[in-house]
């Protein structure tokens, strides 16, 4: 067991009433225990239904089961507890996002950057949704911008079976067609996310032709932070290439900046070597594109 | 001596590695290890799983099939895994003059020795 978890497992069994059920609900949700973050995360839940921060912890671990709508509810909870909830808005404009809803997502996402204007992550994603509802920007703007309105509007949830997982790379915005142009591997195989876990850019299928990226970036949501934990626990210094070698195919993990990590995918006739290769062109042109977004 | 005692210890002799260790994939608790010198073994164990879990979750949904060698390198050396079965994990940690492949080569022989 980790020596965050055992702590925090200790504090919780050692004062059940205490909000440390969010630190190890969190850890837990990074540490890819999907299953044990929910149960300590709805027990917390159940203790403290008016606390907002349960409420956006608890659809966040769902949404990262797959619960669209369980996230949809938890989510709205919590914006009717704390308006103004910056992680409740976030995940509502990434489940708008996903569903097709670009205005109301362009919304939650704009609600969310208030509290964080410093997440390029976030302000990458609204660039992109504002690009893709440029043809009916008053429509996308329309309405009131108070967080009291946004709760209270009448918005169907977005459920899971209407939430296209992956979104088609082939409708993907101008300003996100420009990310990788010209590099091999451009539509498929090339793949930007923030440190969340959320696709900035760039594009990963299967071999059926099923775009995974979004299914991909979640599970690399924190990957960044542990590769530079453990560089540093080892001496490392900072970490720089994550490579996976697979029985179907080879993989190469970069940072191009602090909050970003570019995923590269090819078969495994190419070389790790150059693979390497072809990620640092990647991230170059990566570098590139995030700061004309920014 | 075990045979993954004996494993890790062939690692080990590679030039540039640093030590070796052999991890539960799925809790990240040391099983055995090896000249694992002026390094939080328990906590390495821990993140190397977590990564390999991660990674492989991520691999799985991409269609790559199973990682079959992770390394994560950084400025003065590299931690490489090797998954032996799904429980077990063979970890080194070489610095900035090892010898990666064949270093490469002792765990993917170590991990077939083991799983």
């Amino acid at each position: 067991m980790n020596d965050d978890v055992r702590a925090l497992t200790s504090e919780l069994a050692r004062d059940p009433g205490s909000l440390v059920f969010l630190d190890l609900a969190e850890v837990l949700r990074r540490r890819g225990q999907l299953d044990a973050a929910l149960t300590v995360a709805a027990s917390g839940l159940a203790r403290y239904p008016a606390l907002a921060d349960a409420h956006a912890l608890h659809a966040r671990i769902l949404a990262e089961r797959g619960d669209g709508d369980g996230a949809f509810d938890g989510w709205m909870n919590a914006l009717q507890l704390e308006p103004a909830h910056q992680a409740a808005h976030r995940g509502l404009g990434f489940l708008y996002y996903r569903a097709g809803d670009l205005a109301r997502a362009l919304r939650h996402l704009e609600f969310a950057a208030q509290a964080a204007p410093e997440d390029a992550g976030l302000r990458a994603a609204i660039e992109r949704v504002r690009v893709a509802a440029a043809p009916a920007p008053a429509e996308a703007l329309a309405g009131g911008t108070a967080a009291g309105e946004v709760v209270a509007e009448a918005a169907p949830a977005p459920t899971s079976r209407a939430i296209p997982f992956a979104i088609d790379s082939g409708s993907g915005t101008s300003s996100e067609s420009e990310l990788f142009a010209g590099l091999d591997g451009a539509r498929d195989g090339l793949l930007l996310l923030d440190q969340h876990g959320l696709r900035l850019g760039g594009a990963l299928r299967n071999e059926d032709g099923a775009d995974v990226s979004d299914a991909v970036a979640a599970h690399l949501a924190g990957v960044s932070r542990e590769a530079a934990r453990a560089a540093r626990l080892l001496g490392l210094g900072e970490w720089q290439s994550l490579g996976v070698e697979c029985e179907d195919g080879n993989a190469h993990l970069v940072a191009p900046t602090a909050e970003t990590v570019l995923l590269t995918v090819r078969d495994v006739s190419v070389p790790a070597g150059r693979l390497g290769l072809v990620a640092e062109r990647a991230a170059q042109a990566a570098r590139r594109w995030l700061e004309r977004v920014a | 001596m075990s045979g993954a005692d004996h494993a890790l210890r062939r690692v080990s002799a590679v030039r540039g590695v640093r030590g070796a260790m052999l991890v539960s994939a799925p809790d990240g608790l040391v099983i055995s290890e090896s000249s694992m010198e002026d390094v939080d073994g328990r906590a390495i164990a821990a993140l190397a799983a977590s990564l390999a879990g991660r990674l492989r979750r991520a691999a799985a949904s991409a269609g790559l099939g199973r990682p079959t060698v992770i390394q994560l390198r950084g400025e003065t050396g590299t931690l490489l895994a090797v998954p032996a079965g799904d429980e077990l994990l063979v970890v080194a940690v070489g610095d900035r003059e090892t010898n990666l492949g064949l270093a490469r080569l002792e765990l993917l022989e170590a991990a077939r020795g083991i799983a």
